[in-house]
């Protein structure tokens, strides 16, 4: 079996590739880094969808990016899931593939949402059993992404760094950082997104997530941040961002958006703030040695 | 479903309630009113995946009714598999069964339109027989062939003009008065990459339910009472289309 390598995406920007945008992608012969898409939605027998992003494979390093395998729930993972991401792997040979620290189906019930789970020894054990069981189904490394959170879950004994950590260290996988996600949970949980990064193991970060919230204050007038994946991120993670990406260096920066899509424009311009960002920090480290 | 917390504990107990919305939040959640975040971004993620793929029921319902009842339709029937572009079968006769819809009785007609029209979509690709393929066939071993019909295709026979009412409701076609009562037969189709929805006449409806259930083109053809020409005509119809993608002669073991 052979592991595919996790570190091929280019160390820049990429951009999720929606099909409303595949013929503009084209005309321009990439427009993009790199691009990313949700393996679900190619998961049909054939037609249109499978025809697309084999143009865009050809073009550019495509990240598949899975929302359904359900890594944090309790039940077994679903061996039909496993082999329709194999067989997806086989067909469009991706240059990353990653998942999220959540669950979202329960007892044959989907539930299109990345639900939240405890973290302590029981399932952590869980957890790195099932990455084991996918990164072997898959012959890949995966990475492996943070949740955003909207309130606390009795019963961890973990914080989630430290949870994430032993996953790595117990499985081999890597780890895809949101930062968004990060910022989310920090307002709606209230913690320091700063401390957080800091404490982040860097070293085994494949992949950066970035996307716009959504803000909402609530009837006791503490901020909701919803991780909405429906606007342009906001400065407040681009400060983080460039705060990670000082210490970091450059690392594949992916701009999410999922629903209220723009024009493919609006998507380049968010991709060109990111390799500003990433330019400029790495001119202050070069000027800095 | 009822107001009392729920026995249930960790996983079980989330998932029990993301889909009951009068059950109180799990004791795990450390602010219940959060809670509802979770189950708001489920029940509207499944809506939104139910009114992609139904745009015309939407259209012709409008959103706020259409809404309403694809949230009644989500918490009974919710996914059983995170591929959702197979989410959303059981919805046609749902909402033909639906009471408050019942002054439009279309709609599930519409929607099995829809639905067939989204497996178009993603069906395994397959290429179209070509005429010349058949030009080489004697008739006699034409007649005992069996076709194997694309496998995008499917047949919605309706008793209301379900492909004029579609159309115009996804704006394929200029708003006209439509009378109700010109029963329609809808050929879905995606010999390429482009799905095709069509009316088609009662004969090629006949000609291609015959071919479908793997008659031989013999049989096929006798459905039109050997009517030569309009069977001619049909079967050229089919090969238009590219909605035959090969051709087992019955010698060959083609099935029952």
């Amino acid at each position: 079996m052979t592991r595919t390598d996790t570190d091929r995406l280019p160390r820049r920007s990429g951009l999720p590739f929606k099909p409303e945008h595949f013929d503009e992608i084209v005309a321009a012969e990439g427009g993009a880094g790199w691009f990313e898409v949700h393996a679900e939605n190619y998961m049909g027998d054939g037609g249109a969808p499978h025809r697309m992003l084999e143009a865009i494979r050809t073009l550019r390093p495509l990240s598949l990016h899975g929302v359904g395998l359900s890594i944090g729930g309790e039940g077994r993972l679903s061996r039909d899931h496993l082999r329709r991401l194999k067989t997806l792997i086989e067909r469009c040979r991706p240059a990353s593939f990653s998942e999220h620290l959540a669950w979202s189906s329960h007892d044959g019930v989907y539930f299109n949402d990345l639900l939240p789970l405890p973290y302590n020894a029981a399932t952590l054990a869980r957890v790195a059993d099932h990455i084991d069981e996918t990164q072997e189904a898959l012959g890949v490394r995966m990475l492996l992404e943070n949740p955003s959170s909207y309130t606390e879950l009795s019963g961890s004994t973990l914080d989630e760094i430290g949870f994430l950590k032993e996953i790595a260290r117990r499985t081999g996988c890597g780890l895809l950082l949101d930062v968004n996600n990060v910022y989310v949970s920090a307002i709606n949980q209230g913690f320091e997104p700063e401390a957080y990064l800091d404490g982040f193991p860097i070293g085994l970060i494949g992949e950066v997530h970035l996307a716009g919230h959504a803000a909402e204050i609530e009837a006791d007038g503490a901020s909701l941040l919803l991780d909405s994946h429906d606007r342009q991120v906001d400065a407040a993670v681009w400060s983080l961002f460039k705060r990670l990406i000082s210490t970091t260096g450059p690392l594949p920066t992916l701009i999410e958006w999922d629903s209220d899509i723009p024009d493919f424009k609006v998507l380049q311009d968010e991709a060109a703030i990111a390799d500003r960002a990433i330019a400029d920090a790495e001119a202050a480290r070069i000027a800095a040695q | 479903m009822n107001a009392q917390a729920s026995p249930r504990t960790g996983e079980a107990a989330l998932a029990e309630a993301l889909l009951a919305p009068k059950l109180p939040a799990p004791k795990s959640i450390a602010s219940p009113q959060r809670f509802s975040v979770y189950r708001n971004n489920v029940v509207v993620s499944l809506i939104d995946a139910i009114a992609a793929t139904f745009p015309a029921v939407h259209a012709l319902v409008g959103d706020e009714f259409f809404r309403a009842a694809a949230r009644e339709f989500v918490l009974g029937n919710p996914p059983s598999s995170p591929v959702l572009l197979n989410y959303g079968e059981a919805f046609p006769a749902w909402i033909a069964a639906f009471p408050p819809a019942a002054t439009v009785p279309y709609l599930g007609d519409v929607a099995r339109l829809e639905w067939a029209w989204t497996r178009a979509y993603h069906a395994a690709d397959a290429s179209p027989l070509t005429a010349a393929r058949l030009a080489d066939l004697p008739p006699e071993r034409l007649l005992a062939s069996r076709a194997v019909v694309h496998p995008s295709m499917a047949l919605i026979a309706s008793r209301f003009p379900v492909v004029s009412l579609w159309a115009q409701a996804t704006r394929r076609r200029a708003k006209t008065s439509l009378d109700l009562t010109a029963a329609e037969t809808a050929l879905v189709a995606r010999p390429g990459d482009v799905v095709d929805a069509r009316a088609i006449s009662p004969a090629m409806a006949a000609i291609l339910q015959a071919l479908t259930a793997r008659e031989t083109i013999g049989a096929a053809i006798a459905r039109l009472e050997h009517d030569q020409t309009l069977a001619a005509e049909c079967l050229a119809g089919v090969l238009e289309l590219g909605l035959a993608v090969d051709l087992v002669p019955e010698d060959a073991g083609g099935g029952a």
